[in-house]
């Protein structure tokens, strides 16, 4: 485990083109270990084109992604996956198809050897607040549930970095208020990125917030401060 | 998911294969018992891309490929070591080799699910031109001549093992044909149990969380995929011996299809509708051959099209669901 505050995910130039289009646009960003790190931005910012690029969804045009200052550019996502990085990805990204404890327990079982798979995912499932649905098909729940089976597959095995993107879409206020708690509760062992388009979600969990605007970090600093920064103000509302 | 067990299922198809198994060489004519052979070696054949496609999410349109490397690897091998349990399990093993590194460029490659389909197709007619273009005698290979359209005739069938003197009998085959259907079924069934079957499923279900959870994708489907592709080659080596006769129609694009059919009709998804497809069809193909009022390939492509629109599932799985349904009642 490296000492808290050290660098532990580092890009340098890192770029995205689309053809003529650069949706990420040589971003210098540096995560420490134990943060939690909000990335906001308007539509079209690139934070979900930059985050794609992070853990392996997408290839970089050109640019480094260095995770504890080994160079991971461009690798497969299982290979970020097994660097001890979860995620999880804008849409509910679930086995529909399989119940709620065999979504848990393939999120285990890479882990873990046959028994030891099944009864950590019985814990899992209690620790989740999902044992009352093991046995339902995850494509039969409501999307905020899924959205909760998705982060508890995506923290059940312990990484040390976890990804989120848009956690709290689609979840409601309720939800939403159990899902701050429990990314609190994931940031007490991991260090986290979560990107977010709700404010309000922001100002309960934030800590320092990296803002992008046409591909790039236009500011990076407390959520406090951020927010009520004019130029934030201006790319969210328009001048 | 059913009103029955998984467990009391997998009985009821253990105890009908056995049933069958020793009871029907008692009770049909042998012309009967060569017939009921070849519905097994198609079934199994079946079963082949049932497995890679309703279990793996894999669409082959060129199995025959394996089918036919299976059948000829065996003739020519027999006719080189002239017994039979050597080219019988290399028969087994190349097309799995093959299928193995075929399956790493296309998944390791990232070809979509569109290339794969036409690659393997155009393999598998690649094949059969080339195969069909061997007729002159310097295409030989050890003292098997390949014949090009005029296929391998007369090759050293089965024997039992370490004794070519002893070929096996017609009744013989049917039991050689029918324990191996039977074991591949359950060997494959045991394999969807274990943690590696779970995880193929997994990919098949959602291949990016299957990724983001650290399951390398490529690997797990080069491996199902020569899976498949090893259990075709065993088709074909029963098939080559049923008839004692090889030719380049094996990798015909007509084989991959009707698989493709027996498949579809049967119940993609799961392991015993592709063999109930395939016996069904073969049965209904034979019957129809013996008449002259309708065309035989209308029938079937009639008999396709409504089993896609009224039976979306196919045939076993919406068995499946009514039997449930009239427990439940």
């Amino acid at each position: 485990m490296s000492a808290r505050g050290e660098v532990v995910l580092e890009t340098r130039g890192l770029t995205m083109r689309f053809g003529g289009v650069v949706a990420v646009d040589q971003v210098d960003f540096t995560l420490r270990d134990g943060e939690l790190r909000c990335l906001i931005g308007p539509n079209g910012a690139g934070k979900s084109t930059f985050f794609k690029c992070l853990t392996g969804q997408l290839k970089p045009s050109a640019g480094d992604v260095l995770v504890r200052e080994r160079p991971m550019t461009g690798a497969e996502p299982c290979r970020m996956a097994q660097a001890g990085i979860g995620v999880k990805t804008q849409t509910p990204s679930v086995f529909n198809g399989l119940t709620v404890r065999e979504n848990l327990f393939l999120a285990l079982a890479r882990h873990h050897a046959g028994r030891i798979a099944d009864a950590r995912t019985d814990e899992a499932l209690e620790r989740y607040g999902l044992a009352d649905l093991r046995h339902r098909r995850v494509g039969e729940l409501a999307h905020g549930q899924r959205q909760r089976v998705e982060i508890a597959m995506v923290v059940a095995a312990e990484p040390w970095l976890v990804l989120l993107d848009e956690p709290a879409a689609g979840m409601t206020h309720e939800e939403v208020d159990a899902l701050a708690a429990l990314i609190r509760d994931i940031n007490r062992r991991s260090t986290m990125i979560i990107v977010e388009h709700d404010m309000q979600f922001i100002r309960m969990i934030g800590d320092r917030v990296t803002v992008f605007h046409q591909g790039a970090i236009l500011i990076e600093d407390h959520v406090d401060t951020v927010l009520d920064d004019a130029r934030v103000r201006e790319v969210y509302l328009g001048s | 998911m059913t009103g029955m067990s998984e467990r009391n299922r997998h009985l009821i198809v253990l105890g009908i294969g056995l049933i069958l198994l020793f009871g029907l060489p008692w009770v049909v004519d042998v012309v009967t018992l060569l017939e009921l052979t070849i519905y097994i070696v198609y079934a199994l054949f079946a079963l082949s891309l049932g497995f890679i496609w309703g279990h793996g999410g894999i669409l082959c349109f060129g199995q025959a490929a394996f089918f036919g490397l299976g059948a000829y690897t065996y003739a020519v091998a027999a006719i080189n070591v002239g017994e039979s349990s050597g080219p019988f399990l290399l028969a087994i093993l190349l097309p799995a080799a093959f299928a193995a590194l075929l399956g790493a460029m296309m998944f390791y490659g990232r070809l979509s699910d569109v290339y794969l389909g036409v690659i393997t197709l155009v393999v598998a007619l690649i094949l059969f031109k080339f195969v069909n273009s061997t007729a002159n005698e310097t295409y030989v290979i050890g003292q098997a001549r390949l014949g090009g359209f005029n296929g391998i005739p007369g090759f050293p069938t089965l024997n039992w093992p370490g004794d070519p003197s002893a070929p096996l009998m017609p009744d013989e085959m049917f039991y050689l044909a029918m324990g191996l259907l039977i074991a591949v079924y359950f060997g494959l069934h045991g394999l969807l149990r274990s943690r590696f079957g779970r995880i193929v499923v997994a990919i098949r279900e959602n291949e990016l969380r299957a990724e983001l959870l650290g399951y390398d994708v490529r690997l797990y489907k080069t491996a199902v995929f020569a899976i498949g592709g090893g259990i075709a080659g065993l088709a074909g080596v029963l098939f080559a011996n049923w008839g004692n006769f090889v030719s380049p129609g094996v990798f015909g694009l007509a084989q991959s299809a009707t698989a493709i059919i027996w498949v579809i009709v049967g119940g993609l998804g799961t392991l015993i509708g592709p063999i109930v497809g395939a016996v069904l069809i073969q049965f209904l193909t034979t019957q129809l051959g013996q008449q002259s009022v309708v065309n035989n390939a209308f029938v079937l492509g009639l008999i396709l099209v409504l089993v896609v629109l009224l039976l979306p599932k196919g045939l076993m799985p919406t068995l499946g669901q009514l039997f449930s349904r009239g427990r439940r009642k």
